[in-house]
């Protein structure tokens, strides 16, 4: 969307869904965490489908946010900074690069959480894409299933693309955190996960690996928006799940 | 010059010369920057006594809150003979010393008034005895008696209606916090020469009352000091000369508590600052090979058990107010010196490891004087503390030590006062959303229907405008101001009189300073009220009297707790409004008026005597506690909260603002590692932004619930959270307070 500033040159603005004045486990240390509207994806475990729906929430310039968010500065310590998450940041990507472009003029640290599920090596994409590259610190990553056909069932869209994503910022050298949701009777069998595990081997710029265990808190939104929810019934994975989860993907050893 | 050999080894000449802890701190104690791997576990004693202690903690719970209560004798420094946590474990006691005969016995103290003791001991099934009741009832009056014998009639239906509460005329004020290490340092002796010498002083030539009070009241000191030299007599110690090594400094220092804790009641009975004094002591014997690591923190550990064994008799509109049995052992650690050195010493690490050693507890009230310049090292062992335990609280050491300098004590739960140089005269708080309800009904009630402030016009319009209010509201609190301080000094004046802390003055300068600490109740909820006023419009829906009973209020309107000028402004100018207005009163003692935003646990009563409010808040329910925002209030996380209430000057409220946040773990971060940094990260912020207090929780709503549930689980008995500038073991409150404590819980929703 654009809207006249008070120059009347157009300024770029982005649909904002909500903001988090703390972060915590969203990139290191202490965050500024912006979540966009707007997802393309459609995940069955989503826990905030309130974000899907794009042109929604509140319309904020790349300045206006960065005023707020600078507030937090004396929190963020040697390592914090802002994330963009969501809801899908990509999908506003003129404006997410406006906006990392104006924080790393400041000198703040900048993290993109994606799902990647937008990522193309198609024009006009892929060139906006390599200018984001240059003002992102740190990429979020998000494997949801390594497997295509399981991929498609639990997200409704391709992982093609996602993991072409992952080798592009591994040939680049951009550090990645990949995170995977652990659902049970979806993606946290043994052999889905080893074979996910075998893929991160051949990335090099891989940081860390996180384990996100499915949880239920967002069922609400669900109902609140007047859908059902496709997971119903699956529980939380045990404490033994998570730990296997955790060794397997960090250490590729059952 | 005095001279002890028992100073052997320790520099420096001032305090030599006269009283001064301060310049003995400053010229002999060895900082430390280096992490907790020094630190030893328990030893086999420690084991042993604690494990009693909690026998005997279980045994009180079941009883019914009280394990045993004095009804025959009046409580004082030497009318016990001596009294161990355990006659069979006695030996095994590095630190001794009960404020009866037996651990958690009740004293009988009637000083503050015979009817309250009383009802302390038929309330949990004692009878009090008859001739007690005689002899303070006819031979000597209380101080609960001579205040309300001149409280005006005014005063009485202010009281009664709760504008004014939690006043300090049931209950001894407390918080005044002798400086005990004096001690060990000088012994009783030198302590008694030196109330000597002021004694002579101040005979003069023309002498007034005010002399007379002044000498009367440095002779009963003298007469506490030499009864302290007694009592310590009884376990079989003679504390005349100074302390001559480790443990006893730490258990000379303890007898001046226990002086304290034996003759007085108060709200806040503090420790006050021990840590990098008794690091001195400590030191010297493990450098000279005398003492080890482990018998180091026996030595702490002992000491703090000891605190946590403190209980009074109290009555149960005193525990409405301040709910779980709390004392207010408060006991400060780190900080930094005037000289820009941290004061953070093993000592320090020592306290705090207290925690791990014998686990969470509520006593002491564990007070970490933070600055983001500590030593990391020391950040982050607290830190990992509180995410361990949630039973430390946090205070802004770079606001406080321009004001108190560097070695002030915490004295109740957050305020500060310069040891052994200043008391403070304890003022509870006035109830300023009541006060604005009374601005638009003209001073009338609408709980009662009384009038009970000035007849002001009320507000008559439909809808409120904020020029008006403001007009209305200034001209009552000025009102409410005047008639809070006037009895505040009735209060001060017969506690002078009629319990005079004669064994914490004794351990105080004679040339005290004092402040005289009012407080604020509903603080976020006027702030909001203001902000609907001024920013939506709020209709007045009134009952057949013609009082605002309900207010509809029409569109949105910025809240506090979200960082957003507009609305935070409003808290500013609230609180300034106030204080300015205090600082026009005459104060007892011509004592330095202040103010606080801490509530304790009394947010639930006060909110039950307190109408609806045009912020939405309905009649009856709690306030929101010290200057924490009102629940639901908060869009944006927790820094966004944390940044309004860091934009109330702290010299506005030099008694304090207490801000108590609860973090899940999961919100904190994924690992522990994580969490006690960035937690680290979020006191660094808070503090750099000239934030007073933060008390810390880390604990997920589901704990809490199960713990409501089923609190006879094990691993529940010693669940500690922080409230309010105090921590409390969560199972002691009330289920009220339970629901309030988790309805806003907290920080970490998705």
């Amino acid at each position: 969307m654009k809207k006249k500033s008070t120059n009347k040159r157009e300024v770029l603005t982005g649909w904002i869904h909500s903001l988090e004045s703390f972060g915590s486990v969203d990139g290191p240390g202490v965050r500024y965490v912006i979540f966009f509207s707007g997802c393309a994806m459609r995940c069955r475990f989503c826990h905030n489908p309130d974000t899907w729906r794009q042109r929604a929430g509140t319309p904020y310039t790349a300045d206006e946010l960065l005023q707020k968010a600078v507030r937090y500065r004396p929190y963020w310590g040697n390592n914090g900074g802002i994330t963009a998450s969501g809801g899908e940041p990509l999908l506003q990507i003129d404006f997410l690069t406006e906006l990392f472009q104006k924080a790393k003029a400041q000198g703040i640290h900048t993290v993109l959480d994606t799902s990647g599920s937008s990522y193309t090596k198609e024009e006009p994409f892929f060139g906006k894409f390599q200018k984001l590259m240059q003002y992102t610190d740190l990429v979020l990553l998000d494997i949801k299933h390594i497997d295509e056909i399981c991929h498609r069932e639990l997200t409704g869209q391709s992982n093609q693309n996602i993991l072409e994503l992952a080798r592009d910022l591994s040939d680049r050298n951009k550090p990645i955190w990949i995170r995977h949701v652990l659902v049970p009777e979806h993606s946290d069998e043994d052999i889905w996960l080893l074979q996910l595990r075998e893929f991160l081997d051949t990335l090099k710029s891989v940081e860390r690996v996180e384990v996100l265990p499915y949880h239920t808190l967002g069922v609400y939104k669900w109902k609140e928006l007047g859908m059902e929810y496709p997971l119903e019934g699956i529980e939380p994975p045990s404490k033994e799940r998570i730990e296997n989860a955790n060794r397997i993907l960090k250490t590729g050893k059952k | 010059m005095a001279h002890f050999e028992q100073w052997t080894g320790f520099t420096g000449r001032n305090w030599k010369d006269s009283v001064d802890v301060r310049n003995f701190i400053q010229s002999n104690y060895t900082p430390y920057e280096g992490n907790e791997v020094f630190l030893e576990g328990p030893t086999e004693a420690t084991n042993q006594l604690w494990n009693r202690l909690q026998e005997l903690q279980r045994a009180e719970r079941a009883n019914g809150g009280v394990l045993d209560m004095e009804t025959e004798v009046v409580s004082g420094l030497t009318v016990y003979g001596p009294g161990y946590l355990d006659e069979k474990l006695k030996e095994k006691e590095a630190i001794v010393g009960l404020q009866t005969d037996q651990p958690l016995k009740r004293a009988f103290m009637p000083y503050g008034g015979i009817a309250m003791a009383e009802k302390a001991c038929t309330t949990h099934g004692y009878q009090p005895s008859e001739k007690l009741h005689e002899i303070f009832t006819q031979y000597h009056k209380t101080h609960n008696q001579g205040v309300f014998d001149i409280y005006t009639p005014e005063m009485k239906k202010a009281r009664h209606n709760k504008i004014i509460t939690g006043l300090p005329d049931t209950y001894g004020r407390g918080r005044i916090v002798g400086d005990y290490r004096r001690v060990a340092l000088y012994g009783i002796d030198f302590l008694i020469t030196r109330k000597q010498y002021d004694f002579d002083r101040f005979a003069r030539h023309g002498m007034n009352g005010t002399d007379f009070r002044l000498r009367e009241e440095i002779a009963d000191q003298i007469r506490a000091l030499k009864e302290i030299k007694e009592m310590a007599q009884l376990y079989g110690f003679d504390i005349s000369a100074p302390a001559k090594n480790a443990k006893e400094a730490v258990q000379w220092l303890y007898f001046g508590y226990l002086a304290a804790i034996k003759t007085q009641n108060g709200a806040a009975m503090s420790v006050g600052r021990i840590s990098t004094f008794l690091d001195i002591y400590l030191e010297r014997d493990l450098k000279n090979g005398v003492l080890t690591e482990s018998q180091a923190q026996e030595l702490i550990d002992h000491l703090v058990m000891k605190f946590r064994m403190v209980k009074f008799a109290r009555v149960p509109s005193y525990n409405e107010l301040f709910s779980g049995d709390p004392v207010w052992a408060t006991l400060s650690v780190a900080g930094l010196g005037q000289d820009g050195r941290s004061m953070v010493t093993k000592t320090d690490y020592r306290f705090l490891h207290t925690l791990e050693n014998m686990g969470p507890s509520p006593e002491p009230n564990l007070t970490v004087l933070y600055s983001s310049r500590l030593p990391e090292n020391f950040k982050n062992y607290a830190a990992l503390i509180s995410v361990k335990t949630s039973s430390i609280q946090y205070e802004n050491d770079d606001v406080m030590r321009p004001v108190w300098g560097d070695d002030y004590s915490i004295c109740c739960c957050v305020s500060a006062t310069e040891t052994g140089k200043e008391i403070q005269f304890f003022g509870a708080r006035a109830n300023l959303a009541k006060c604005l309800l009374y601005a638009i009904n003209g001073g009338i009630d609408v709980k009662t229907k009384e009038q009970v402030g000035p007849a002001y016009r009320p507000i008559t319009s439909e809808y409120l405008d904020y020029e008006e209010v403001m007009e209305r509201y200034d001209a009552m609190m000025d009102w409410l101001s005047k008639l809070y301080v006037d009895t505040l000094n009735m209060i001060h004046y017969m506690h002078d009189k009629y319990n005079y802390e004669a064994a914490e003055m004794a351990l105080i300068d004679t040339d005290v300073r004092r402040t005289f600490a009012t407080g604020i109740a509903g603080f976020s909820h006027v702030v909001d009220s203001l902000s609907a006023i001024k920013y939506a419009k709020v209709r007045v829906i009134r009952d057949k009297d013609g009082l605002a009973v309900d207010f509809d209020t029409q569109g949105e309107f910025p809240r506090y707790g979200n960082d957003d000028d507009r609305v935070d402004e409003l808290a500013v100018r609230l609180l300034k409004m106030f204080m300015h207005k205090l600082k026009k009163c005459h104060t007892y003692r011509n004592s330095e008026p202040t103010t606080s935003i801490l509530t304790i646990t009394s947010n639930v009563v006060y909110g039950k005597a307190t109408g609806t409010l045009p912020n939405g808040r309905k009649a009856g329910e709690p306030l929101s506690p010290g200057a924490n925002p009102s629940y639901g209030a908060e869009k944006n996380g927790l820094l966004s909260s944390l940044n309004s209430v860091a934009k109330l000057p702290y010299e506005l409220a030099l008694d304090g603002i207490s801000n108590t946040q609860t973090i899940s773990p999961d919100t904190l971060g994924s690992m522990d590692e994580e969490r006690k940094k960035n937690l680290v990260r979020v006191l660094d912020g808070y503090f750099d932004k000239g934030a007073h207090h933060l008390n810390v929780n880390v604990f997920g709503v589901e704990k809490l619930i199960n713990a409501m549930e089923h609190p006879e689980k094990p691993e529940y008995a010693n669940f500690t959270i922080r409230v309010s500038g105090y921590a409390v073991k969560f199972i002691d409150l009330t289920r009220e307070q339970q629901m309030d404590v988790i309805s806003r819980t907290c920080h970490g929703g998705m």
